[in-house]
């Protein structure tokens, strides 16, 4: 068989979506609801978390020879996503000086299957921040525009929380929230103490029924494994499965988008070409238009590898913005030993997968060194043990005295130590700050001029440097976090982060929320997108995914993926009904 | 060696030539026997899981010292079984092949044990005597305390006993030890009452008449 042979099927779709994470499946749904006929192309294999094949829900530690370790996935054995920071044969690099860490999740659904089900709007604030602080850029669009397409995904996917009436947090169409374990009602009772709000969270699993295809909730913690119920949202099990069953998907999975293919004289795409990553074959899909939803990453770097003679810089770039403005969210952390909690009671407190409260950004930027806000996750309570359990008693052991009172110096063995691990079990909390960077046009994603990966695709060279704005945004949040942990009796663990090592400050890429890699705006000289997410260049190449998003809010972004991706579709649909495309 | 047959080995290393006849150089795949892949594992960690089993770290005198320490470290009590009884020593063993990084400290670890108590009471660590292990194992189990010529030891015993803790409470034995009494389909229905009482909590209004 000659590998580079060209197979090229008989049809022409009406759309071809690359991607079939939040973005992605949002779009396979609403236009093959629509009666599109749309081909899905995912780099990665078939996922579904109700087949026995796949399910790693409700195991136990033993069932792991490395009882769970991260060895080969990053957040350990049982977590839904495959891929990682590093894949086998798909490099990335980043230039001299600079740090990124590119996640990625090469499966259907992408990192929806593991992601977090944070489910935050954007509130009013977030589409301006350039206009209020002067750094930064404004979206084209505001709250009024997406807010429809919020409310239309909060009923087809399905949310928790709480009406708060909170500054720039916008209330959603909620399920009931869960009630907060008893850590979370001790650092609520603390952080209020000081000042500091915390409010039932905002995640996307079913606390009640929403319709029969997706169960309801059973509480045991671990959506990140994939839900064998349905009952969290992952793209996969809650908008590819049912736009395929409208008959209009046809789902390529394995399929390696390499290019978007453009017709020279009109300057229109016509089609994908992509790498079958099984047979190595190259193959080329014809279709009307073209949505990417491939990551802000990988859309970009699709985008930049797209070169032609009419397009010599790559798709949808004359402004040459595309790959610029990366940002993803600063990420600081700090955890706790709350000696209240010691020896406490048994009981079942896995509640759904993640926090039950949070806290949204409560202050002013005005009045801080720093011109973008954050909100804190917290976690801690009885879990189920993993690899890394009891890890560090020996710095912890020595400060708490033993049953009859006596002390003794960390670490230790015998009797005494083993009981420590029982006292303790239960007792820690942690808090991570997710917060806001200034999208820079200085941190960029550019095609390497040297490497390619195992398809013989070029790769992504990341430039990424954190700016003064990060530095002292995370600063603050390590102050708050020992703020709040005396404010609820805690021990705070380890040395305080300080400016030696960034106030903790995770590298770029290490959140996973990089977003702005084509960004969309009102002039075409600035930004690759216009504000329904459509190439300023090419008028049928839409993007759907955050690479479209010039911020980020202080929000996790998925949930205005969804919205925006929803009304992109229509738009596309209303386009082609106008037959403007 | 026939002259053709030297005249072929020259053809290949002599003149420099990097490859061989294709069929030379590319070997026939080994006839492997097509592995079973476990539920919600990939391919290849199924795959690489599968090699790391059929290999051996430890020596059977390391996996001696292993297991003495580890029960040392977590002892049978009233409540439940020791290290060892839990399976500990074979889970550290399929962590050093997991994570080699840990293979050097883990390995000189054990040798640095057995130098110190050949010049202590001059045998290895397993052959003394429990009065002379536990001698031994007081020097090393508390960093802060440990003197200059004993905190290499600690910082081994540091890696045991982190070992130790994960491997016993990640065991159906631990696990039962510790209480932990979900990853099971339920309903939460908040902390309860007597827990509430006991920290002096309670849940705001709305939280028990949602939706009023």
């Amino acid at each position: 068989m000659d590998p580079f042979q060209i197979q090229k099927p008989p049809t022409q779709f009406d759309v071809a979506i690359v991607g079939s994470g939040a973005g992605g499946g949002m779009a396979a749904y609403t236009l093959a609801k629509a009666g599109a006929k749309v081909v899905l192309l995912e780099a990665g294999g078939y996922y579904d978390p109700a087949d026995p094949k796949y399910i790693t829900q409700l195991k136990w530690p033993w069932e792991s020879p490395r009882r769970g370790a991260g060895t080969t996935r990053a957040f350990g054995d049982f977590d839904a996503a495959w891929g990682g920071w590093d894949i086998e044969g798909e490099p990335y690099t980043t230039a001299k000086g600079t740090e990124f860490h590119w996640f990625r999740s090469r499966m259907l659904g992408g990192r929806t299957n593991h992601w977090g089900r944070i489910s935050l709007r954007f509130g009013p604030d977030d589409f301006r921040r350039k206009s209020m602080t002067g750094v930064g850029q404004d979206w084209p669009i505001g709250y009024d525009d997406l807010k429809p397409f919020y409310d239309r995904v909060d009923r087809l996917i399905g949310v928790f929380g709480s009406v708060e009436n909170f500054p720039n947090e916008p209330d959603g169409i909620f399920l009931p929230a869960p009630k907060p374990r008893l850590h979370e009602l001790m650092i609520r009772k603390g952080a209020r103490s000081i000042g500091i709000p915390v409010i039932p969270s905002r995640l996307s699993m079913l606390t009640k029924p929403i319709n029969d295809e997706r169960g309801s909730c059973f509480y045991c913690a671990q959506c990140g494994r994939g839900c064998q119920a349905y009952a969290d949202f992952s793209s996969s099990s809650v908008l590819v499965k049912p736009a395929m069953k409208t008959g209009n998907v046809t789902l390529i999975n394995g399929a390696m988008v390499r290019e978007v293919i453009t017709d020279p004289a009109t300057g229109l795409c016509t089609g994908v070409s992509y790498v079958d990553t099984q047979t190595l074959q190259e193959v080329t899909i014809k279709a009307k238009s073209v949505v990417l939803a491939a990551s802000a990453g990988e859309t970009a770097r699709l985008l930049l590898n797209s070169k032609s003679s009419r397009f010599p810089t790559g798709l949808a770039n004359s402004s040459g913005v595309v790959g610029k403005y990366i940002n993803d969210s600063t990420g600081a952390s700090r955890s706790a030993f709350v000696p209240a909690l010691m020896d406490r009671k048994r009981y079942n407190e896995d509640g759904v997968g993640g926090m039950h409260v949070f806290t949204p950004w409560w202050l002013d930027n005005k009045k801080l060194d720093f011109p973008r806000g954050y909100h804190i996750e917290y976690w801690g309570g009885m879990g189920m043990p993993a690899y890394g359990f009891g890890w560090g008693v020996e710095a912890l052991n020595g400060m708490i005295a033993a049953r009859d009172g006596s002390k003794k110096p960390g670490g230790g063995y015998g009797a005494g130590l083993k009981d420590d691990y029982r006292r303790f079990y239960g007792a820690y909390v942690g808090m991570a700050g997710r917060g806001e960077p200034v999208p820079l046009e200085s941190n960029y994603c550019e095609i390497d001029p040297n490497v390619v990966d195992k398809y013989g695709i070029p790769v992504l060279r990341f430039n990424y440097k954190w700016s003064d704005y990060e530095v002292k945004q995370a600063k603050h949040m390590q102050d708050t976090f020992e703020e709040i942990i005396h404010s609820m009796g805690g021990i705070a663990l380890g040395e305080k982060p300080g400016a030696d090592n960034s106030y903790g400050l995770e590298a770029p890429g290490k959140i996973i929320h990089e977003v702005g890699t084509s960004r969309m705006g009102n002039d075409p000289k600035t930004s690759a997108l216009n504000k329904f997410q459509q190439a300023h260049d090419v008028k049928n190449l839409f993007v759907v995914d955050a690479a479209a998003f010039p911020s980020q809010g202080d929000k996790n972004v998925t949930w205005t993926i969804l919205a925006s991706s929803m009304r992109t579709s229509e738009y596309l649909i209303d386009q082609v009904k106008k037959k403007n495309i | 060696m026939k002259r053709r047959d030297s005249l072929k080995a020259l053809s290949l290393t002599g003149f420099g030539l990097a490859v061989g006849p294709t069929e030379a150089a590319v070997p026939a795949p080994p006839d492997v026997k097509p592995l079973k892949i476990p539920g919600g594992r990939q391919k290849f960690e199924a795959e690489r899981d599968a090699k790391l089993m059929a290999e051996k770290f430890f020596t059977p005198h390391e996996l001696q010292t292993v297991t003495v320490l580890s029960d040392i470290i977590i002892p049978a009590d009233e409540r439940s079984g020791s290290a060892s009884q839990a399976g500990v020593p074979a889970f550290i063993e399929f962590m050093m092949k997991d994570q080699p990084r840990n293979q050097t400290p883990m390995r000189g670890g054990i040798r640095w044990l057995d130098n110190t108590c050949t010049k202590r009471y001059g045998k290895q660590f397993v052959q003394c005597t429990k009065a002379q292990q536990i001698d031994m194992v007081e020097q090393i189990a508390y960093p802060a305390l440990a003197k200059p010529d004993m905190t290499q030891g600690a910082s081994f015993f540091t890696l045991m006993r982190n070992l130790t803790a994960s491997g016993f409470f990640t065991s159906q034995i631990g696990i039962k030890d510790l209480g932990y009494v979900g990853n099971t389909p339920n309903q939460w229905n908040g902390v309860p009452d007597d827990v509430l009482k006991q920290y002096g909590l309670a849940y705001e209004e709305r939280e028990l008449n949602p939706g009023k």
